[in-house]
């Protein structure tokens, strides 16, 4: 308030009209208004750094007592037994291999459903179908986990006898129905942006509804799509609570999805769930954990924006 | 007043049109479309023109709702494009159409072409190549996209995009093409190049084409009808209507005093 009498102050001083007074105060209050949208925006912005910074220094008192070397070509990760390993690799490969399984199933379910949505669903069908698709999202993610521990997995046991009560496998194909919403919904949006003109240039060829919807409407919609598939794969590699639930708490080497094994995720909540005591190692190893994680995700979204950008909508 | 030695290419017989929501767009519509010839429609915004064109391929069946009434009967087959047996997909197999603004396919310029041919389930792939040589070439496109078959169609320039759109019109040899608004979209010189070719292509197919633009009727088309409010007004060979009107309102509506 202090700055905006000066202001007036300062320009009382001029012969200026009651308008211009005016004016000079209504700027005033733009500046004020922009500065705290500004402040809101970078929150977030902030945030993202504070987390990264803080990863950063933690994994930094990791890696003075192991070296990146052991860290990213061992084969064992046991940072809480008295004969210590840390090697990454173990949790990455069962993050890997849920998401590969998650994948496997939400890309061609949720894409499917997409151009059913889009194309051929009647309007009815439409309004009442989404809306129970997305109330899939909100049905939280340990009622999943469990869903696979104690449903899916007795469920998968009858076909392989042989399977084990954690296993990746129906961690995975849990995860993946899961997921199969965030496809289908942002694929939907996509598709339905396609505009309607370019439909109609197609079934004026001649084109049949399928033709139309595989030929036109979903290489149209490529990077929107391709949107979808990228939130999805962020979304299985940072899935926790089913893995931890389902697939187990064995860090293990293998992309084997019928054998159980820890996630990079499973992993934090485990030795978070535990009281360790600051800057021990262990404490320190799920910020490098965590690092590892925060670097895969974005790898993937900038794989993404690549692929995006590739296929950027240009009618 | 109309010429009878021309054969009859399709005629609408008694065309009513019914949107979703009721509202009758064509009130008994009596028109006929000559062989190798240009028929213009014009008339003002919401007189039923585009509606009128739409309803020859059956662009109406893709919003649930809509009806029609009457016909549009094909020559020499007699076949009654609106009849409920008849499939619309054949219909758009003979009478292809082109948009008011360019509306290529996210593909290439060559696979933009051969769309037609795909969807016709054409395999072979030196028929294909072959369409779509002849089909560039009709459309006078050939020579500025011949070494660039593989960009993407969104590359060319609006008025080459609308004669690409034209190519892969004319690549499934349809007997009527119909334009809807073709050139409204264009520059000047885009649009002389459509109006050029479009004469062209009344030698091989019988057109049909909405226009807001007096003078494009008056250059390209060899017949031309006035509608209004979902009415066939007047009907003549485009020199009568453009001289010697016989409808008070063709004639305001034409200089320009009303519409």
């Amino acid at each position: 308030m202090n700055t905006a009498t000066n202001m007036l102050n300062h320009f009382t001083t001029l012969p200026i009209s009651p308008r211009l007074a005016k004016n000079i105060r209504r700027n005033f209050k733009e500046r004020i208004i922009e500065l705290i949208l500004m402040l809101a925006a970078l929150s977030a912005v902030f945030t993202t750094f504070a987390i990264v910074a803080i990863l950063l220094y933690e994994s930094f008192g990791f890696f003075k007592t192991v070296s990146l070397i052991e860290f990213f070509t061992g084969t064992q990760w046991t940072p809480l037994f008295e004969d210590a390993h840390y090697g990454i690799m173990p949790l990455v490969a069962g993050t890997l291999t849920t998401s590969f399984v998650a994948l496997a199933v939400a890309v061609p379910i949720g894409t499917i459903t997409a151009i059913y949505l889009s194309e051929f669903a009647s309007h009815k069908v439409r309004e009442i179908a989404k809306p129970i698709l997305e109330l899939l999202v909100g049905v939280p993610t340990i009622a999943f986990g469990y869903f696979a521990l104690l449903f899916v997995t007795p469920l998968l046991q009858k076909i392989y006898p042989g399977l084990p009560g954690f296993n990746m496998l129906s961690a995975g194909l849990v995860m993946g129905v899961m997921i199969v919403p965030y496809i289908a919904s942002v694929a939907e949006d996509a598709m339905r942006a396609v505009p309607m003109s370019m439909r109609e240039g197609s079934y004026a060829m001649g084109a049949t509804r399928f033709q139309t919807a595989i030929r036109v409407v979903t290489p149209a919609a490529t990077s929107g799509i391709v949107a979808a598939y990228i939130l999805a794969i962020s979304r299985a590699v940072g899935e926790t609570m089913v893995v931890a639930v389902a697939a187990g708490q064995q860090p293990k080497l293998t992309f084997d999805p019928t054998e159980g094994a820890a996630t990079i995720t499973a992993y934090i909540v485990q030795v978070a769930m535990g009281d360790l005591p600051h800057a021990s190692i262990g404490y320190q190893s799920i910020f490098a954990a965590g690092l590892v994680l925060f670097a895969l995700t974005l790898c993937f979204n900038i794989l993404g924006h690549i692929a995006r950008k590739k296929y950027r909508e240009q009618y | 007043m109309v010429n009878t030695s021309t054969p009859l290419k399709a005629e609408s017989k008694d065309l009513n049109f019914f949107y979703a929501n009721g509202h009758q767009a064509l009130k008994s519509v009596n028109m006929p479309l000559y062989e190798n010839k240009i028929t213009a429609l014009i008339g003002p915004s919401g007189c039923g023109k585009s509606t009128f064109l739409r309803c020859f391929n059956r662009m109406h069946d893709l919003y649930p709702g809509n009806k029609y009434e009457g016909g549009i009967v094909m020559h020499p087959d007699n076949t009654n494009v609106l009849a409920a047996g008849v499939d619309p997909i054949e219909v758009r197999m003979r009478i292809s159409m082109v948009f008011q603004k360019p509306n290529p396919f996210p593909k290439t310029i060559f696979e933009n072409v051969a769309y037609g041919l795909h969807v016709r389930d054409e395999k072979n792939k030196r028929v294909i190549a072959d369409k779509v040589e002849e089909a560039l070439k009709g459309a006078a496109l050939w020579d500025e996209v011949k070494d660039r078959l593989n960009d993407l169609a969104f590359n060319l320039s609006g008025g080459q995009q609308q004669r690409l759109c034209i190519a892969r019109a004319l690549a499934t040899d349809p007997e009527i093409m119909l334009f809807d608004e073709p050139t409204s979209a264009l520059d000047p010189i885009a649009t002389a190049n459509i109006e050029e070719l479009m004469s062209e292509l009344k030698n091989k197919l019988t057109i049909l084409v909405v226009t807001h633009n007096m003078q494009q009727a008056a250059r390209v088309s060899d017949y031309t009808a006035y509608m209004y409010l979902g009415e066939l007004m007047e009907y003549g060979d485009t020199d009568t209507i453009f001289t010697r009107p016989t409808r008070r309102e063709t004639e305001d509506y034409i200089t320009g005093k009303f519409g």
